[in-house]
């Protein structure tokens, strides 16, 4: 919490630390965005087979897109995204700081005058905050596509895209995205933090290393689980 | 550290008193020191005799149990005392950020604080890096340097601060003894030639005797004597004497 309430006192350091900032993000994007793209298609597709078959005998083919569409907007892109990118970007996040603070690195940025929160945390974090959400709208959209792809090719649903997208639409509103975009950015906050606080408080050798790294991922998908449930009880009210 | 403040004459410093505990374990327990503004003031020592834990307190890394630690006569744990000198350390690893090459290293100081244009700042890098010997290795990584480099490096990256005060921690460490002496040289060059006040931590006799004004002979976290190289080398007491003549002994 202090170092998340440290990091928002740096804010107005942002614009400084642009270049760095884009140099995350684009990191962010370039390790994950091929994977969001396979997890989201298949996880599109697994929902639509688990649900469909059972709709459709039940006649109620006309709520597939909606159900497919709603479990992935609201629940399964921000969740699992945010699982992926603890463990792809906030793993790495606390190793990358985490040996800084065992080689003395972030020693020499402070006999230097350099703030390791302006100068480490605050570009990560930002970084972190707006590539989750954009990749969750990415996922939103692949997965809507696996769901729609598998409901058509099934030969237990054989539901048109058109079909398909239709009911999505009638089913699914702006506000649901926008639920799951808005609880992906906390999570964001949630990866961020929770790793560079690990990396930041590193101690011992390599080991000391690896213990952070865990501690970052297991932490983090924790916190995000338990965010999940208050965020969505929260805008349910 | 305050990049504004040009004066780059020697800082003096006084230490009275410092003591420092981890975990329960007396690591500093009561240590004196002082030392004058522009000399190299060595501190000597067997490892784990508290040296580095010392040096840590005086840039700021460490903060006191006890004690004081006056610089100029000012308490240097006060924020704005700090501010108005500029300190550096040089780091027994040279701890440079290896995701960065030497030259973005020893600028970083400069680019960090937006004190110089990119341009400026790539012609001190220069300057400063040829100062250490080391003027083709600008677009390097830190990965591909021998450890006698790095520690230039790291040298370099502390002279681009100006410092008045300038701390090393076992500069020598690691080090074969042509590279021991090519850094002992450069201690002694910059000392002579910005007046920058010294301080070195190591346990290397060699170096010790070789550059200091004057030494202090630190063990179990307190320091045994203060003298010049002569006075220190003539003082009776078994830890110091077993410490300076320490041995291999062969037998046929």
């Amino acid at each position: 919490m202090l170092l998340f309430w440290r990091t928002l006192l740096a804010l107005p350091q942002a614009w400084r630390q642009r270049r760095k900032v884009f140099d995350q993000f684009f990191e962010i994007g370039n390790a994950s965005l091929l994977m969001v793209c396979v997890l989201s298609f298949f996880i599109g597709g697994v929902i639509a087979l688990n649900f469909g078959p059972a709709l459709v005998e039940r006649s109620f083919t006309n709520a597939v897109g909606g159900v497919v569409g709603l479990a992935i907007a609201k629940e399964l892109a921000p969740v699992m995204m945010a699982i992926l990118i603890a463990g792809r970007i906030g793993s790495a996040m606390a190793a990358e700081i985490g040996s800084m603070s065992v080689y003395q690195e972030i020693d020499a940025l402070r006999t230097m005058n350099i703030n390791p929160i302006h100068y480490l945390v605050l570009p990560r974090i930002l970084a972190i905050a707006v590539a989750l959400p954009l990749l969750v709208i990415f996922s939103v959209l692949v997965g809507w596509f696996g769901g729609a792809t598998v409901a058509n090719f099934n030969h237990l649903m054989d539901i048109p895209y058109q079909v398909f997208l239709a009911n999505l639409k009638d089913m699914v509103g702006l506000k649901d995205v926008v639920n799951g975009v808005f609880k992906s950015f906390c999570f964001a906050l949630i990866v961020g933090t929770v790793s560079c606080h690990q990396g930041l408080t590193t101690i011992g050798g390599p080991r000391g290393i690896g213990r952070s790294v865990t501690k970052a991922v297991v932490n983090s998908i924790v916190l995000i689980v338990v965010f999940d449930y208050l965020l969505t009880r929260f805008m349910a009210q | 550290m305050n990049p504004a403040n040009s004066n780059s004459s020697g800082v003096g410093l006084v230490v009275r008193g410092l003591r420092k505990s981890f975990g329960g374990q007396e690591v500093l327990k009561g240590v004196d020191v002082t030392v004058q503004p522009g000399e190299i003031f060595v501190i000597m020592g067997p490892s784990g005799s508290g040296k580095s834990v010392l040096l840590k307190h005086l840039i700021g890394l460490e903060t006191p149990d006890a004690g004081e630690i006056l610089i100029n006569g000012e308490p240097i744990t006060a924020p704005e005392v700090a501010a108005r000198y500029r300190m550096a350390l040089v780091f027994q690893s040279g701890a440079l950020l290896n995701s960065l090459t030497v030259g973005e290293n020893v600028g970083l100081y400069l680019a960090e604080h937006r004190l110089k244009s990119p341009a400026e700042i790539e012609a001190v890098v220069a300057e400063k890096l040829a100062d250490v010997g080391l003027k083709d290795a600008m677009n390097k990584m830190p990965a591909e340097l021998s450890g006698g480099m790095k520690k230039r490096v790291a040298i370099a990256r502390a002279l681009v601060i100006e410092p008045q005060f300038i701390l090393y921690d076992e500069p020598t460490s690691e080090l074969d003894p042509l590279s021991a002496v090519v850094i002992g040289n450069e201690i002694l060059a910059l000392n002579r030639k910005i007046g920058v006040t010294s301080l070195v931590v190591s346990h290397d006799r060699d170096l010790a005797f070789g550059v200091a004004d004057r030494i202090a002979v630190m063990a179990e976290g307190r320091i045994l004597t203060i003298g010049t190289p002569d006075e220190v080398n003539k003082f009776n007491d078994p830890l110091v004497q077993s410490f300076l003549r320490a041995d291999f002994k062969r037998e046929n």
